[in-house]
C-alpha cells in the first residue's frame, strides 16, 4: 500500500480512543472492573501502534523532499454554508505525528496506571470512558486540518477537563474546582472564537493550508490581532498568567486525570496552537511572538516561586506545570519552536512520571498529600522513589537526562536571540525549579519518618473559589488520617508505568541533542516551521559555557534546597522555609492573591456591570421588543375583534356591501 | 294594441330578475324574523334563476338552464339545513328573532 493511502487512513487514531469512549458509555457499568479498564487501555494501545505506522508512512513520503512532509486528509463536508465550507480533515505532518505520538503512548501508559489508581471505585467505567474521550479529543485536536476541526477537539478537552477534575463530585471541591477549570479555560476559548471569525473574515477559509498561503499577506496589525487572540486561547488552555487558577485546584481530580492533564493533553494544546499559527505570529513582525515570551518568562519565574512553598504535593507539581509551560512559551516567543516541542515532548515524559509517582505515593499512604508528613518513603516504595528520582533530575536540568537538554536549549536559544531579560529570568526560573523539586523529593522520599506524626484525622477545609464564596482562603491540604500501617508500595499495573516513562525521561534527550548532528526532532519539525528565520546560532563555545551556566544553575538550586532539608524537617510544622521567605513567603503561599483578585473582580465590577446589563439591555431592549410586539397584537385585536357583532344581518350587511364593492370595481375597470 | 303585438323582449326578465333580488336583499337586511329573512334568500336565488334562464333563451345557450338546476339542488339542501336550525331554535325560545341569537360575537 502506498505511503499517501495509508496516511488516508490516519483519522484511525482518534477513532479508536473515540470508539473506546463510546462503548464504556454505553456499557461500562456492565463490563465492570477491570475489563472496561483494559477495553479503553487496549484500544489507547493500539491508537499508539497506528500513530507509529503514521510516523514511519509519513517519513516514507517526505523521501522526495522534507517540503514534502505533509498530508491532509478530507474525510467529508461538515458543513456547507455559502462561503464557509467546513471539511472535517485531518493533517499529518510532523508536528501532529509528533504529538499524536506521545499523547497516545503518554496516554496508554497512563491508562494502564489508572486500572491500578481506581481499583474499587464504583464508576470505574466511567472514569475510563472520559479517559478515552480525553485522549480522542486531545487528537483531533492535534490532527485537525482547519482551525474549526481544531476547536472541536479544543472543546471537547475542555469538556473532558471538567468532567474528569469533578470526577468525584460528591466533594464540594472537586465540583467547585471542575467549574473553575470550564469557565477558566472558556475565557480563553472567547480568543480563539474571535480569531477564527477574524481569520475567516481576512482569508475567507479556516484551513491550515490558507493559512499558510494567506497570512504571510495580511497587514501587521491584523496578524498582530489573530496572533493574540489565538495566544489568549492558548493562555487559557496552557494556564498561562492571568489564567492560571484553574490548574492548580484541578488537583481535586484523580491523579492520574492530572497526570494525563499535564503531560499528554490539555495544557500542551496552547504550545501546539501557537506553533501550529506560527505564520501568524510571524506575520505580525514580532509584537506577537514580544508578548508570548514577556508571558512565558513571567509566568516561569511567578509560578516557581509559587512552587517553592507548597506543601500539597500535587500543587508542586501543579505549579510547576505552569512554570514549564512558561518555559514552553519562552522559547516561542523566541521563535525557538522546535525547541518548545522538544520541551513539551520532554516534559511529557518527567511530569507523567511525577504525577503518576506521585498518586502512587497518595495511594500508598492513605490519600496523605501533605508533604510535611511523609518523609523517609524511598524505604516503603522503592520503584515508586526510583522513577520519581529520576523524574526529579530530568526537571532539575541535571544533564544527561532529558529536561537538561530540552530547558538548555530553551534558555540558549532565548539568550542566542538577544532576549538577554526573558534569558536571565529562565535562569532563575531554572535554579528555583531545582529547589523546589529538590525540597519534594527530599520531604517525600528521604530524611525522617514523619507519618505517624500526623494529626488525626480533621474535616476537610473547603478551599477553591465559587461565586457563592468569594473569598479564597490560602490552600491548606487535607488532613490525613493516622496511618494504621506503614506505607506500601502499590501493585505492578502502577509502578510499571512510573517505570517506563521515567526510562523515557532519561533517555528522551536523545530526540534532539544540540550537537553530533542528531537534532533529530528539530529536523523533522523543520517543514512546518519552514518560514521562521533561522537564529544564527553563534558560536559552538558560546552554547558550550551556556550549557555549563545551565548545569550550574541546576546544581545550585539543588544545593540549596538539599542544605536546608538534607535530614527532612523535625516536625510536620517545622517548615523552615516560610519563616526564611518573610513576606514573599506569604505572596507565594497565597500564590500573588490572583484567586481573590480574580474574586474581586468578578464580585464588583463584573457583578454590577452583568447587571446593569440585565436591566438596561436584557430587560429593557431584549424583553421590551417581545413584550411590545405581544401587546401590539393584543390591543389592535381587541379593537378589531368589536366587528364580530353575532348580529346576522350585519354580516349579511358586510357581504351585500362586499358585493357590490366588486361589482362597481368591475364595471369601472370594463367601462 | 293587442297583448300578441306587444314585444317581450329578454329585457322585461331581466328588470323583474333585479326586482326580485333587491326586494329580496334588502328583506334580508331589514326583517329581523328568521323565517321570513330565510324566504327572502330564496327570492334572491330564484331571482339569480330567472335571470339564467332568460340569458339561457336569449343567447340560445342551454348552459343557462343546467345552472339552474344545480342552483335548485343547493337551494334543496339550503332549505333542509336552514328549517332544522330554526326548527331547532324555535324549540329553544318562543319566537324566531334573528337578533336574539348573538351569543358568537368577539
Amino acid at each position: 500500500m502506498d505511503a499517501r493511502d495509508l496516511l488516508d487512513l490516519v483519522w484511525i487514531v482518534p477513532a479508536l480512543p473515540a470508539l473506546g469512549a463510546a462503548i464504556l458509555l454505553l456499557f461500562g457499568r456492565r463490563l465492570g472492573e477491570p475489563k472496561a479498564g483494559w477495553l479503553a487501555t487496549g484500544l489507547m494501545a493500539l491508537s499508539f501502534a497506528w500513530s507509529v505506522v503514521m510516523l514511519l508512512a509519513l517519513r516514507d513520503i517526505s523521501a522526495s523532499g522534507p517540503a514534502a512532509r505533509t498530508h491532509t486528509v478530507d474525510l467529508f463536508t461538515w458543513f456547507p454554508t455559502g462561503g464557509l465550507q467546513v471539511k472535517m480533515g485531518f493533517l499529518a505532518d510532523p508536528l501532529s505525528i509528533t504529538f499524536i505520538l506521545f499523547v497516545t503512548g503518554v496516554g496508554t501508559l497512563i491508562h494502564v496506571y489508572s486500572v491500578g489508581y481506581m481499583h474499587g471505585d464504583e464508576n470505574f467505567g466511567r472514569f475510563f470512558a472520559f479517559m478515552n474521550l480525553f485522549c480522542a479529543s486531545m487528537l483531533v485536536l492535534v490532527l485537525g486540518s482547519s482551525f474549526l476541526v481544531t476547536f472541536l477537539g479544543w472543546e471537547g478537552v475542555g469538556l473532558c477537563s471538567y468532567l474528569l477534575v469533578s470526577f468525584w463530585f460528591q466533594r464540594n471541591s472537586a465540583a467547585v474546582a471542575g467549574k473553575k477549570a470550564f469557565v477558566t479555560t472558556r475565557v480563553g476559548d472567547f480568543g480563539f472564537m474571535v480569531a477564527m471569525f477574524l481569520i475567516f473574515a481576512e482569508l475567507g477559509s479556516l484551513d491550515y493550508s490558507a493559512m499558510n498561503a494567506g497570512a504571510g499577506k495580511l497587514a501587521a496589525g491584523t496578524a498582530t490581532a489573530i496572533a493574540l487572540l489565538l495566544f489568549l486561547g492558548a493562555v487559557g488552555k496552557s494556564a498561562q498568567i492571568p489564567l492560571h487558577v484553574w490548574l492548580p485546584d484541578a488537583m481535586e481530580g484523580p491523579t492520574p486525570v492530572s497526570a494525563l492533564i499535564h503531560a499528554a493533553t490539555m495544557v500542551t494544546a496552547g504550545v501546539f496552537l501557537v506553533a501550529r499559527a506560527n505564520p501568524f505570529f510571524e506575520a505580525s513582525g514580532g509584537s506577537a511572538l514580544t508578548v508570548v515570551s514577556i508571558i512565558g518568562a513571567a509566568t516561569a519565574l511567578l509560578a516557581a516561586t509559587v512552587a517553592l512553598i507548597q506543601v500539597d504535593i500535587k500543587r508542586v507539581l501543579a505549579y510547576s506545570t505552569i512554570s514549564q509551560l512558561g518555559f514552553m512559551f519562552l522559547a516561542l516567543g523566541v521563535r525557538a519552536y522546535a525547541a518548545a516541542i522538544f520541551l513539551v515532548v520532554t516534559h511529557a515524559f518527567y511530569k507523567a512520571t511525577l504525577f503518576l509517582g506521585a498518586g502512587s505515593v497518595i495511594h500508598g499512604s492513605a490519600d496523605n498529600q501533605d508533604m510535611r508528613t511523609m518523609g523517609g518513603l524511598r524505604k516503603y516504595m522503592p520503584l515508586t522513589a526510583l522513577g520519581f528520582i529520576v523524574a526529579w533530575l530530568a526537571i532539575a536540568g541535571v544533564p544527561p537526562f532529558a529536561g537538561f537538554w530540552a530547558k538548555d536549549e530553551v534558555l540558549s536559544r532565548a539568550y542566542f536571540a538577544g532576549d538577554y531579560g526573558v534569558w536571565i529570568v529562565g535562569v532563575v526560573a531554572a535554579a528555583m525549579t531545582a529547589f523546589y523539586m529538590t525540597r519534594a523529593v527530599w520531604l517525600v522520599f528521604f530524611g525522617n519518618e514523619r507519618f505517624e506524626a500526623a494529626e488525626p484525622a480533621a474535616e476537610a477545609e473547603e478551599h477553591g473559589f465559587s461565586l457563592e464564596s468569594p473569598t479564597v482562603p490560602a490552600y491548606v491540604p487535607p488532613k490525613p488520617a493516622r496511618l494504621t500501617h506503614p506505607p506500601h508500595e502499590s501493585p505492578p499495573t502502577m509502578t510499571l508505568p512510573i517505570l517506563a516513562l521515567a526510562g523515557l525521561a532519561a533517555v528522551g534527550g536523545l530526540l534532539s541533542l544540540p550537537f553530533g548532528g542528531i537534532e533529530f526532532l528539530s529536523d523533522w519539525l523543520h517543514p512546518t516551521f519552514e518560514r521562521v528565520p533561522e537564529i544564527d546560532v553563534t558560536s559552538f563555545v558560546a552554547a558550550a559555557i551556556l550549557s555549563v551556566i545551565s548545569v550550574i544553575v541546576a546544581l545550585v538550586g539543588l544545593a540549596i534546597a538539599l542544605s536546608l532539608y538534607r535530614d527532612g524537617i523535625p516536625t510536620p510544622e517545622g517548615d523552615p522555609l516560610p519563616e526564611r521567605l518573610g513576606v514573599a513567603g506569604r505572596l507565594f503561599q497565597h500564590a500573588y492573591y490572583f484567586d481573590e483578585i480574580i474574586a474581586n473582580v468578578v464580585r464588583g465590577p463584573v457583578t454590577r456591570g452583568a447587571e446593569w446589563l440585565n436591566r438596561g439591555f436584557d430587560l429593557g431592549i431584549i424583553d421590551g421588543a417581545v413584550n411590545g410586539v405581544a401587546t401590539l397584537v393584543r390591543d389592535s385585536g381587541g379593537r378589531l375583534r368589536r366587528v364580530q357583532t353575532g348580529l346576522v344581518r350585519n354580516y349579511a350587511l358586510a357581504v351585500v356591501v362586499g358585493a357590490v364593492a366588486i361589482i362597481v370595481f368591475l364595471a369601472v375597470r370594463a367601462g | 294594441m293587442s297583448l300578441a303585438a306587444l314585444d317581450i323582449t329578454p329585457n322585461y326578465y331581466l328588470v323583474v330578475g333585479a326586482l326580485l333580488f333587491t326586494i329580496g336583499a334588502v328583506g334580508l337586511l331589514l326583517r329581523r324574523n328568521v323565517l321570513v329573512m330565510f324566504m327572502c334568500v330564496e327570492l334572491m336565488l330564484n331571482a339569480a334563476n330567472l335571470t339564467f334562464v332568460t340569458f339561457s333563451r336569449a343567447l340560445n345557450d342551454i348552459g343557462g338552464q343546467v345552472i339552474v338546476f344545480f342552483t335548485l339542488v343547493v337551494a334543496a339542501a339550503e332549505v333542509a339545513v336552514g328549517l332544522a336550525i330554526i326548527v331547532a331554535i324555535f324549540r329553544r325560545r318562543r319566537g324566531a328573532t334573528a337578533d336574539d341569537v348573538r351569543l358568537l360575537k368577539g
